[in-house]
């Protein structure tokens, strides 16, 4: 047989196995490789809801999709083109995303009875889920390990972890990756505290290759060749990270500490773990009692004068919403990040939604405006989090910062930018002499001062309690009107220094997509399909959903349709019907806790061109 | 640093709690006591910072001049923390009810004592929800008719110098509001101890629960069922300051100097300052009729500060670290460049 090198414009890799299989660090290996050797790049990773699910069951699969390309990556990819199986269980999740082309490596050890009544399996896995088709490769990973390291001196439980690089040995051979970014990082692990674990991770990796190589694992292995981004230093990074990294950029710009309160919480605990890995750089943050205290805390804060935040997810935010109304009535600058995830309730904590937004828009007593945004992938969520704080700052309001799980913990390949590219950030800090008089405002944007403990002569009151421009409590109805009147035009004039809405393809015309948040990539990739069917359609998505961008009725209202897709009920198209009831607006929705598939938003558009 | 007197730290706000109610004291004491307090600081009054959550005692912060923070029901602790690990220079007090701290506010109340945040709690104990008109309150005495306990309350209460002790609060007092002297050396004495000082005063509701602490309040019997003690001092009570306190095997008992060859010499000492909880404890716990309240500082020892513990730490990673500025942190780690 003949063994081809071809090339290939995209490739999508799934690894899974047991949550105790190494399958998340075998992935983003396998991606951070790939994003060093210069390719597009979209990962995702899909946790089990249990830490330790029982051994074998599918409950217990964990999964790491890969996207590689030769050109930029919009989404982590619908179906895959290669799945690696650790166990019976990881080939019946996942049997459902392979391609007809699809190749399967499974380790055939896992594969004993055992294994595979504990996967449900009564017969031939393979038949049982209609995939004996696919090109299917059973490797006794497990033992070829065992054989790898036999004189390692390891016990069996150390070598048996080191089955995922085999793994990912295989896979560098399939997908022609050289193994030196895998020994660098083995080096860089091991070095410290387990030098000798460095050379039995660099052999098994090597024989995992050396062995796919000699038994000609696949008949051809792939090549997809790097593709031409932006000249620059780069980095892979994760939306959680990316957003800790823009809030601590935004401290920087404004020349306020930052102090973040916050409880640990799905998917939104990474902010706060990046978060507390940067103390260097002046963050304070706080791993408070509960989410109450998470806000609470920063809203002492920033009455203290720090650019406070709090980062939590929908369950998180629930328990938020009375101090939410206190950051609203006190005007303070505040961030809130929602990190969505499926709901209600507890939900599925590890699947990613779309569907706090009714939440964040109306979730608080009384009028209670304040202003929303979405970042929209995850190299984005460190502009989002940027202007987030300083709308906040700016403005003297809250702002809820919308991520999704899909977002948070995906990571895509970033051109590091420079500070000195971003705008100032001008805290409405108190100047001159008091008395203060902390509910009297700037004209142009209705936005009061910011004066904080320490300032001569400023001392003043805030609370929950309505209150006149002075300061003083008042129950008057009129002033309670015209208070009330003026939080709203408040948010409503950030619009004023927020970009207009962008469209993308023909500025007016028969069909315009609308997205917002993290249905982005996978928009985008839907819209260029059809495009490159001939078919003629326009695209925009929305980073700022309170207030909207000022242009936003005249682009809407210059289409004869707006298709909304969003991974809920459809809470962003009944925001803007109520809006803009004028407009023919049509849903599309998905609230699987899982993000739309390229494929189904090309059918469901194309169903109204 | 300017030199205060009480006129500097009344607001132009007129005061509107009910005649006769026990909050006027409390506020008294600290329009009077905070003068000191800037003075042995060093500070200026800016950095005094009041914070309350909701409920009758909470409306302080507004006949305060200093900067305030009214905020919502049971998070002041909350919002006082965040004050403090922002801005450590700050002199933070908190105004809380018995609702407020111990049952909204219950959590952030025991976990500022776990991290021993400095800041000074003013718990004003009425045993009564005043502001919602008459609702039995966490400290209100077992079987106490109110409107929402028609028949009685059928759950314990709180004592809040246990549930301080039982979290290893570093600081408790306790006071009565007709006993404004003694309101003021408490605060004093929170002002100058470095971590979570808790002062319970016992003050009285005139509505809804007149009398609240009148048993052992009022003028006439406070010297026999009550007792002050102070660090140093001979743990003797009564208005014939002929009564004491001694360790009967692991219990306190009252006993008479000069009855059974009890000389003055028997009586315990008072030592705020050992870290001695077991009878820290016991003298918390103590109510008449069995044994008179304890009043005074019950409890005063050293342990490092949450504040402190955070500055400590970005000092010492700052100090460390390479990375200075955001732009060296987006360039550190793993970065490849395209050419």
């Amino acid at each position: 047989m003949q063994h081809k090198v071809i090339d290939r414009d995209d490739v999508v890799i799934r690894f899974a196995g047991d949550s105790g299989d190494g399958m998340q660090l075998t992935g983003s290996l396998f991606a951070n490789m790939s994003a060093i050797y210069g390719n597009g790049l979209s990962t995702f990773p899909d946790y089990p809801a249990e830490i330790r699910a029982p051994k074998g069951t599918v409950a217990g699969v964990s999964g790491f999709q890969v996207h590689i390309a030769n050109r930029k990556v919009n989404t982590p990819g619908d179906y895959c083109d290669m799945l690696v199986a650790m166990n019976p269980a990881a080939l019946k999740a996942n049997a459902k995303w392979l391609k007809r082309t699809a190749l399967v490596l499974v380790n055939q050890d896992a594969f004993d009875d055992n294994g595979l009544k504990k996967a449900g399996f009564t017969g031939n896995p393979f038949e049982e889920l209609g995939i004996e088709d696919r090109t299917i490769l059973v490797v006794p990973i497990t033992k070829l390990t065992e054989n790898s390291l036999a004189d390692s001196g390891l016990d069996i439980a150390s070598v048996h972890k080191c089955k995922n690089m085999f793994t990912l040995g295989m896979a560098c051979f399939i997908y022609n990756r050289p193994l030196e970014y895998i020994y660098n990082y083995i080096e860089g692990k091991f070095s410290k505290k387990h030098p000798e674990m460095i050379a039995p991770n660099k052999k098994v990796v090597t024989d995992g290759f050396n062995y796919a190589a000699n038994i000609q694992a696949e008949a051809n292995t792939y090549h997809v060749a790097p593709a031409h981004p932006e000249k620059g230093i780069y980095r892979n990074i994760t939306g959680n990270q990316a957003l800790a990294w823009g809030l601590i950029a935004a401290s920087e710009k404004a020349g306020r500490p930052l102090f973040c309160g916050s409880y640990p919480i799905t998917p939104a605990t990474g902010i706060l773990e990046e978060l507390a890995l940067h103390k260097n750089l002046g963050v304070k943050t706080m791993q408070t009692e509960d989410e109450i205290a998470g806000i609470c805390s920063a809203i002492g804060a920033s009455f203290a004068g720090d650019l406070a935040v709090t980062t939590t997810s929908g369950p998180g935010l629930s328990l938020k919403s009375e101090a939410l109304g206190l950051a609203v009535m006190t005007e303070l600058p505040l961030v809130v990040v929602d990190v969505q995830r499926a709901g209600p309730c507890t939900g599925m904590p590890t699947k990613t939604e779309q569907s706090d937004l009714n939440e964040v828009l109306y979730g608080r007593n009384g009028e209670s405006p304040l202003v929303v945004m979405a970042a929209h992938s995850p190299a984005d969520c460190f502009d989002r989090a940027f202007e987030a704080a300083k709308v906040a700052l700016e403005h003297m309001v809250p702002v809820i910062l919308l991520s999704e799980g899909f977002l948070g913990n995906g990571s895509e390949p970033w051109r590091v930018p420079s500070m000195a590219d971003y705008p100032a950030i001008t805290p409405r800090i108190a100047e001159g002499e008091g008395p203060f008089r902390p509910y009297e405002r700037d004209a142009a944007t209705m936005a009061r001062r910011w004066a904080f403990p320490g300032m001569k002569g400023m001392e003043h009151r805030v609370g929950g309690l309505e209150k006149n421009h002075a300061g003083v409590l008042s129950n008057d109805p009129a002033n309670h009107e015209l208070m009330v009147r003026e939080r709203a035009r408040k948010v409503a004039l950030v619009a004023d220094s927020l970009p207009d809405l962008a469209v993308d393809g023909p500025e007016s015309g028969d069909v315009l997509v609308v997205g917002w948040g993290g249905t982005y990539g996978h928009i985008l990739s839907a819209v260029e399909e059809l495009r490159q069917d001939g078919k003629t359609l326009s695209r925009a998505h929305f980073d700022y959903i309170c207030p909207l961008p000022k242009n936003t009725e005249a682009v809407l209202s210059r289409f004869r349709k707006i298709i909304v897709c969003e991974l809920n009920s459809g809470q962003f198209a009944s925001y803007l019907k109520g809006q803009m009831p004028h407009l023919d607006i049509v849903s599309c929705n998905k609230v699987q806790g899982q993000t739309f598939l390229v494929r189904d938003l090309v059918e469901a558009i194309s169903k109204e061109l | 640093m300017a030199k205060y007197t009480l006129k500097d730290f009344k607001s132009d706000q007129e005061v509107r709690w009910c005649p006769g109610c026990g909050d006027y004291a409390i506020l008294a004491a600290l329009q009077k006591t905070l003068p000191q307090v800037c003075e042995e600081k060093g500070i200026d009054k800016e950095k005094v910072v009041v914070v309350s959550g909701i409920g009758c005692s909470s409306r302080l912060p507004y006949y305060m001049n200093t900067y305030a923070f009214h905020s919502i029901h049971g998070r002041a602790t909350a919002i006082a923390t965040g004050i403090k690990v922002a801005n450590p220079e700050l002199s933070v007090w908190q105004a809380s009810g018995d609702g407020d701290a111990l049952a909204i506010g219950g959590n952030h109340f025991i976990h500022a004592l776990r991290r021993n945040i400095d800041i000074n709690i003013m718990l004003f104990n009425n045993r009564i929800y005043g502001m919602t008109k008459g609702q039995y309150s966490p400290t209100s005495p077992f079987g106490m008719i109110t409107k929402t306990s028609p028949y009685g309350t059928v759950e314990a209460p709180f004592n809040p110098g246990e549930l301080v002790l039982g979290a290893k609060g570093t600081f408790f007092a306790r006071g009565l509001d007709n006993d404004l002297p003694l309101c003021q050396e408490i605060m004093l004495a929170s002002s100058r101890h470095h971590g979570t000082s808790v002062m319970e005063f016992r003050t009285n509701c005139v509505i809804f629960n007149n009398g609240s602490h009148s048993e052992v309040s009022d003028k006439e019997v406070r010297a026999d069922r009550t007792i002050t003690l102070r660090a140093g001092e001979k743990m003797i009570f009564g208005k014939n300051r002929d009564k004491g306190l001694v360790l009967d095997g692991w219990k306190l008992k009252v006993v008479t100097i000069g009855q059974d060859g009890v000389t003055e010499d028997d009586i315990l000492t008072h030592d705020p300052k050992a870290d001695n909880l077991g009878l820290q404890m016991m003298l918390a716990q103590m109510n008449w009729p069995e044994y008179p309240l304890a009043l005074g500082v019950i409890r005063d020892v050293e342990a490092p500060t949450y504040e402190d513990g955070v500055c400590a730490q970005v000092d010492r990673v700052a100090e460390k670290s390479k990375i200075h500025s955001v732009d060296a942190l987006l360039r550190s780690g793993s970065t490849w460049e395209v050419k």
